[in-house]
């Protein structure tokens, strides 16, 4: 069994340690909002938070999540930066489709924890690993700039 | 049924017995049916796209599918206008596969593509509102004994408005199910319009942000297994033997599927079907195509070049002015295999059952998935359940159905329900590619420069043949030839010709921006040659080209105008400009502007594109559909290339079939040209007028005309 912290609540998995997170999250316990786009780190759908960290859960063995804290698109609304990201995508209409969205939201919320106002180089370095097929970068990008700025909330049902 | 948000409660498809009626066409005979049981919703079921249930709640059926580009607001949104409901009070359900209600005019099939929503049923899903409405006031009127042209009806309540009286929809529900349905209704004038033309908020997009919302790979029922799947390598090919001791040997492996022309990996969840898949040694008989390259793929076109095709289009004898012209402006076209790479991998949930099969898959075209498990398992129709999902990109790649029928096929040999999802390397590798085309054009200039004679020849296969037989007419494809044959530019001659060329070995469908993302590039590169050898400005030289149509001249005014057109750039910076119009009925004009390195990488710096689709329903969707195609656009136009070595794709997964990332991404500004013209299609005009533009700036650039894509191949080769 291996034991894991996600979204602070504990879950004992019977998993190979060597299964990637991606698929103990999606198909041992149901948390289907981390996507599956590439298997191979290429497109950043699969984004998660370890330790506050975005990693690409795709290609994280499970066993690399022992013993830190994992947290996912279903509970970044929990942290008043993952809130206002969620927000800011909300108030600009950044999503079409939205399969990538929770990894973009996740890449751009660990950027806001680490630097609060981020440049358009910041931007760029931390979500080019994320492909939106559907082109919402220009949307993505005015975004951040928002959450980064708004503090309060304008929208509530998320 | 599964709360999803406070606002918008989804139903995983499922007719509700059999209370759906009226559609738009006219052999529809409205008909009004209360719900079936007493007390149960709805109340209220006009038509096959609205229903008012004792509580009052609205639920708009969802014909057409939502795969990004917004039709689960655009549709609500023409539905609740005619029928007086605010988008707070809707509810939306995706619709189940029917034809017969769900068709779309014209076509007949219920089909989410060639960006037609708001197109074809703006006016179809205005009169069912409308319809809904009348009763509903008609119900109020009879409760009061008063004259409905008395009554109002706002926000979900009609008002006595003498009296002041009140009834909800809830309230009216059961009388208005008794009402006759009106023949005729009258529709809104655009001036009292509440909802359409305003920026409103997408309705589906709240659970997007917290990974509620259910795409098809995410479905799961209890008992299902998972299974991921290599089909042949080679189109065409079969499965000659398969070690699977590994395999079945592995924990958590169930069974290993055989098909002829596939071999599935069933497991307990995904990576384990991965890893049972890696260890399978399976020999294939690559059949005939084993050993065909792109080189003969591009040989064959050229070869069908030679020859006359079907004339399309023939205004004067352009033939005859070519040969009697002292010179002509020749040139040859040529545009590779596209990929989708829809970044929801393919996938498809199937539960075969004695009597029955059960089928859980995102698609753009939902009839065609009961068709195909219908077909396989020897169920009639009606005995095969679809449910649909929110889709993970379209784009084109889930208007084919083709991974349904494999779906199926394993599933008859797995106890129980199986999700079959495919790897990016499968996905990239088994797609339903946009067509290699390839083009000869010609033109002769008068002696002031201007164009009297145009011949554009195409070659490339028959999408329609094979996807819509009754639309591939007198051998000509619609598809192949749009905008081609709607060339806008006054030239006294033009001649279209159309070579239908199967190219071999893969499977060619639908890609974003159709037929034209491939005419666009050809048409607008070869005006800017023409430009050029008159020695004037592309802006100018098309201008005055486009006396005859002030829509399309309007948007290159906009578009040039917004962009600086003329303004200096530095050195090894250009900027070329496009104009598309074709039977989505959209005008739009882009301006790119590039920056070419030394060593030939192109950087898109800018992008300006004046948009004038008629009749607006969602601006805010519009410019956000614009900004997609376009970024879809010069991905494609830059890096997007699927060649074969062997008869198999080489490309495999994003490291080798590049996209647009946020750091390539542009400025783009969008600008709508507002009007009242009847509306036009908005989800693929970006991608089609992107490549022209930035083949265009890049000769601005460099004085290097290119024209074979990917771009940034020939820069970095020639």
């Amino acid at each position: 069994m291996v034991k894991l912290t996600i979204n602070g609540k504990s879950h004992s998995v019977d998993a190979p340690p060597d299964m990637p997170l991606l698929w103990v999250l999606r198909d041992l316990l149901g948390m289907n909002g981390t996507k599956f786009g590439c298997g191979a780190a290429l497109c950043g759908a699969c984004t998660v938070h370890l330790d506050g960290s975005p990693r690409r859960s795709c290609v994280m063995p499970v066993s690399a999540a022992v013993g830190h804290r994992v947290t996912t698109i279903e509970a970044i609304g929990e942290t008043p930066v993952g809130h206002r990201v969620q927000r800011a995508w909300l108030d600009l209409e950044v999503i079409q489709c939205g399969y990538c969205q929770s990894g973009q939201i996740m890449a751009a919320a660990a950027l806001l924890a680490k630097i609060p106002a981020p440049t358009d180089t910041d931007i760029d370095q931390a979500l080019s690993g994320n492909i939106c097929r559907c082109g919402t970068y220009p949307r993505i990008r005015e975004a951040i700039k928002l959450a980064a700025r708004a503090p309060a909330p304008a929208r509530k049902e998320v | 049924m599964e709360r999803l948000s406070r606002r918008q409660l989804l139903v995983a498809s499922a007719a509700a017995g059999g209370g759906f009626l009226l559609g738009w066409r006219l052999d529809a005979l409205p008909r009004v049916l209360a719900a079936a049981a007493a007390g149960s919703e709805p109340a209220f079921a006009p038509n096959a796209f609205i229903r008012v249930g004792r509580d009052g709640r609205v639920t708009l059926v969802m014909c057409q599918v939502e795969m990004g580009q917004g039709t689960y607001t655009s549709m609500p949104m023409l539905l609740a206008e005619e029928l007086e409901v605010g988008l707070d009070q809707v509810h939306l359900e995706h619709a189940p596969p029917d034809d017969k209600l769900y068709g779309l005019p014209g076509f007949g099939i219920q089909v989410t593509g060639a960006s037609t929503s708001v197109r074809l049923l703006y006016e179809p899903l205005r009169r069912a509102g409308a319809t809904a409405r009348t009763m509903l006031v008609a119900a109020a009127a009879q409760t009061w004994n008063a004259d409905p042209g008395s009554c109002r009806a706002q926000k979900g309540l009609v008002t006595h408005t003498p009296t002041g009286r009140k009834l909800t929809y809830g309230a009216l529900a059961d009388r208005a199910a008794t009402m006759p349905v009106p023949t005729q209704v009258a529709l809104k004038a655009p001036e009292d319009f509440k909802l359409i033309g305003t920026p409103a908020k997408r309705l589906d997009t709240p659970a997007k942000t917290n990974g509620k919302t259910q795409y098809g790979i995410d479905f799961r029922i209890p008992g299902m297994k998972i299974a991921t799947v290599a089909a042949s390598p080679v189109v065409g090919g079969r499965v000659a033997s398969v070690d699977d001791g590994k395999a079945r040997a592995m924990k958590g492996v169930h069974q290993v599927v055989r098909l002829d022309d596939a071999v599935a990996v069933v497991a307990d969840d995904m990576w384990t079907a991965q890893r049972g898949l890696d260890a399978l040694d399976i020999r294939w008989d690559d059949g005939p195509s084993g050993k065909i390259d792109t080189e003969e793929v591009v040989r064959g076109l050229a070869a069908a070049s030679e020859s006359p095709g079907i004339a399309a289009r023939n205004d004067g004898d352009a033939l005859a002015a070519l040969a009697a012209a002292p010179s002509r402006i020749e040139s040859v076209y040529d545009v590779p295999f596209l990929a989708h790479a829809a970044l929801e991998p393919m996938n498809c949930t199937v539960h075969v059952l004695p009597d029955r099969c059960r089928v859980w898959t995102g698609s753009q075209i939902l009839p065609r998935v009961q068709e195909q498990a219908a077909r396989v398992t020897g169920l009639p129709p009606e005995k095969i359940e679809v449910h649909n999902f929110y889709l993970g990109g379209g784009f084109g790649r889930r208007l084919e159905v083709d991974n349904v029928p494999q779906a199926v096929r394993i599933a008859q040999q797995v106890d129980g329900p199986v999700k079959v999802i495919w790897t990016r390397e499968e996905d990239m590798q088994h797609d339903v590619y946009r067509p290699h085309y390839y083009d000869r054009m010609s033109a002769a200039l008068n002696a002031q420069g201007q164009p009297i004679a145009w011949m554009h020849r195409i070659v490339g296969p028959s999408i329609f043949a094979r996807w819509a037989p009754p639309l591939f007419k007198d051998g000509l494809d619609e598809d192949a030839l749009d905008s081609a044959v709607q060339l806008q530019y006054d030239i006294p001659s033009i001649r279209v010709e159309y070579v239908r060329h199967e190219t071999p070995v893969l499977n060619t469908g639908f890609w974003r921006g159709v037929g034209n993302t491939h005419n666009n590039f050809v048409i607008e590169s070869f005006m800017d040659e023409l430009a050029s050898a008159a020695k004037q400005d592309p802006v100018a030289f098309r201008r005055a080209l486009l006396g005859k149509s002030p829509r399309a001249r309007k948007v290159l005014d906009v578009a040039a105008e917004a962009a600086g057109w003329g303004r200096p750039l530095p050195d090894g910076h250009g900027r070329g400009v496009s104009v598309l119009y074709c039977s989505w009925g959209s005008y739009l004009a882009e301006v790119a502007e590039v920056s070419v390195s030394k060593a030939g990488e192109v950087r898109v710096d800018r992008v300006v594109c004046a948009v004038d689709c008629g009749v607006v329903v969602n601006p805010d969707t519009v410019k956000a559909q614009i900004e997609g195609g376009i970024i879809f656009g010069i991905g494609g136009t830059l890096w997007g290339e699927v060649t074969l070595k062997n008869g198999r794709v080489e490309q495999s997964n994003f490291h080798n079939y590049r996209v647009l990332r946020i750091n390539e991404t542009p400025s783009i500004e969008v600008h709508l040209v507002r009007n009242s013209e009847a509306p036009g299609g908005i989800g693929e005009p970006g991608t089609a007028v992107t490549g022209a533009a930035l083949a265009n700036a890049v000769f601005a650039a460099t004085g290097r005309r290119i024209r074979k894509l990917p771009l940034e191949n020939q820069l970095r080769t020639a």
